[in-house]
């Protein structure tokens, strides 16, 4: 099975030089979901954005590899770089509202990348997009093309999305926290969808999620990160039943859920993040010699 | 009892539809409500977004006014109390916000946040309050120093717990107190929360998406829907047998850190 995705040592540092990102490999092959988990600042997001070329200015990529569908990103001039992430990648955002523009219907903004960067003919791109909505299960796919975001639910908006995710046939998806600004039951007919479009699209999926639950209903293998180190990479199955690394066995611990009320919810102890610092130093040592 | 609330009605003018003469229609949040809850009690109270969660637990504090029924805490009608005469009440009923960040001062320290509802409300021996108010949430008396943002969301969310203990309320009404947390806070805030309900003899109203998080602090649950009490009874019965489809299928949509839980 070919990776779409291959993130060998990759390290991202602040321009001081304070790493964010500490030498982190990964693969995700075609029709594979894999999750990003951790809790938030450990920078779990900042390698879809890396993958992306959408990290923040202070930031940047200090050493190792990005091979999307066979080519080393990073060793791509940025011009060529940005041509083949749009071509082969695309992103599932968090929140729904603020990835459309509120002043134009949503028609144009689905079609638009399909045009403007991909030189598709309108007819075409809006043929796809029609066909999409369709795929996403929205009722009245036309009139929902001229409609504005803000005459939509929360639910239909995050579909779109997704629909605009898969319009390009990408090799590779980015789903950033795609059903966080969800309630429970659109969150679980989304992540439904997300999942149903993947399989039958055979597209690599990164999942980028705190929430250890979603993580066992979507993913096939996950990686688990601690300031910006994964500590832990597991397939899921495995994951659940024996976490090796402590810290993987804490989060694990300090997740409530409503079938288990009585067991006590501990939160992640001082001797497991004194451990999992010790390890992040140790290594930053290693990388410095 | 600590509230009775009887046929509660709550409605916002509909901007959208406004004419541009004359009033806009009205369009109805609480569509009669109506429930107990005693002292001591935690109550959880959930539901999707619209529900009409946030709206009951404003219109508990009367930071609303509810358009008709009634509201009574503590043996007290509140439902259109005047501002003057609420103000002496506040001290009984506070309330703990969702976004720590947003809810507290960014340029008072601390200590100043907290006293600050003491010195609204005329209390003295300020000093003495808001140290004992940051022994109750476990954070060091030397934080009263520092200002939110050099705290984590965590130890802010202890802050906005300590402001509302610090005027010794009978009642706290918490909004989505921890959906902003990790789960290592969220553990941490939410055993805190359950202590001090205990130690204080406070009733809690727990305003949640999550129903796992309600499990956990609450022993009686309130499940609303489009401005109706869809469900209402004890945790642990209504976990084990919910009576209502809506309550069934809010449970069944709760993706559990279990790959064997079925999820078709």
């Amino acid at each position: 099975m070919s990776s779409y995705l291959t993130i060998k040592n990759l390290t991202v540092r602040l321009k001081n030089g304070a790493p964010i990102l500490r030498a982190v490999s990964l693969d995700v092959a075609a029709g594979q979901v894999h999750g990003l988990v951790g809790e938030s600042g450990a920078g779990k997001s900042m390698i879809g954005k890396a993958v992306l070329g959408t990290l923040p200015r202070a930031l940047q990529v200090t050493s190792g590899e990005i091979w999307l569908d066979g080519v080393d990103l990073l060793s791509l001039p940025a011009s060529e770089r940005r041509r083949r992430i749009g071509a082969t990648a695309a992103l599932i955002p968090q929140d729904p509202l603020t990835a459309l523009n509120p002043s134009k219907r949503i028609g144009p903004q689905i079609t638009r990348r399909l045009v403007d960067i991909l030189g598709w003919r309108k007819q075409d791109a809006e043929a796809r997009a029609l066909d999409l909505l369709g795929e996403v299960h929205i009722p009245d796919p036309a009139r929902v093309m001229r409609s504005y975001p803000h005459e939509l639910s929360g639910g239909m908006r995050q579909r779109i999305l997704i629909a605009s995710a898969f319009a390009a046939e990408p090799k590779l998806i980015i789903a950033d926290e795609p059903t966080t600004a969800l309630d429970v039951t659109v969150q679980k007919q989304i992540l439904r969808l997300i999942g149903e479009m993947q399989a039958r699209h055979n597209t690599a999926l990164l999942f980028v999620t705190h929430d250890l639950g979603v993580v066992s209903k979507v993913c096939d293998t996950l990686s688990v990160l601690y300031a910006g180190k994964v500590v832990e990479e597991a397939r899921m199955q495995r994951f659940f039943m024996r976490p090796i690394h402590p810290y993987s066995a804490a989060l694990l611990a300090a997740t409530p859920t409503y079938t288990n009320p009585d067991s006590s919810l501990t939160p992640v102890p001082q001797t497991v993040t004194d451990a999992v610092e010790r390890e992040v130093r140790e290594h930053d040592l290693r990388a410095g010699a | 009892m600590m509230y009775e609330i009887r046929d509660l009605r709550l409605s916002f003018p509909d901007m959208t539809q406004k004419p541009l003469l004359g009033p806009a229609p009205r369009i109805e949040v609480l569509k009669g409500l109506s429930f107990d809850l005693p002292k001591g009690a935690v109550l959880g109270i959930v539901g999707g977004s619209g529900s009409g969660k946030s709206t009951l637990g404003r219109a508990m504090l009367r930071l609303l006014e509810p358009s008709a029924g009634s509201i009574t805490f503590d043996g007290t009608d509140i439902t259109h109390m005047q501002e003057a005469q609420l103000r002496g009440m506040r001290q009984r009923f506070q309330m703990i916000f969702q976004d720590p960040m947003s809810s507290l001062n960014p340029r008072r320290k601390v200590g100043g946040i907290i006293a600050g509802p003491l010195k609204l409300h005329g209390l003295d021996g300020l000093q003495a309050r808001v140290d004992e108010a940051l022994d109750m949430v476990g954070l060091p008396r030397s934080f009263a120093q520092r200002y939110p943002h050099e705290l984590s969301g965590g130890q802010r969310q202890r802050v906005g717990i300590a402001r509302a203990i610090a005027l010794r309320p009978a009642f706290i009404l918490a909004d989505e107190i921890v959906s902003g947390l990790d789960v290592s806070s969220q553990a941490q805030v939410l055993n805190l929360l359950g202590e001090l309900v205990r130690e204080l003899g406070l009733t809690l109203a727990f305003v949640s998406h999550d129903l796992s998080v309600i499990r956990r602090l609450c022993d009686r649950v309130l499940v609303l829907h489009q401005g109706v009490i869809v469900e209402e009874g004890e945790t642990a019965a209504l976990f084990e047998a919910p009576q209502e489809a809506y309550t069934r299928a809010l449970l069944e949509a709760i993706p559990l850190p279990d790959p064997d839980q079925p999820w078709e």
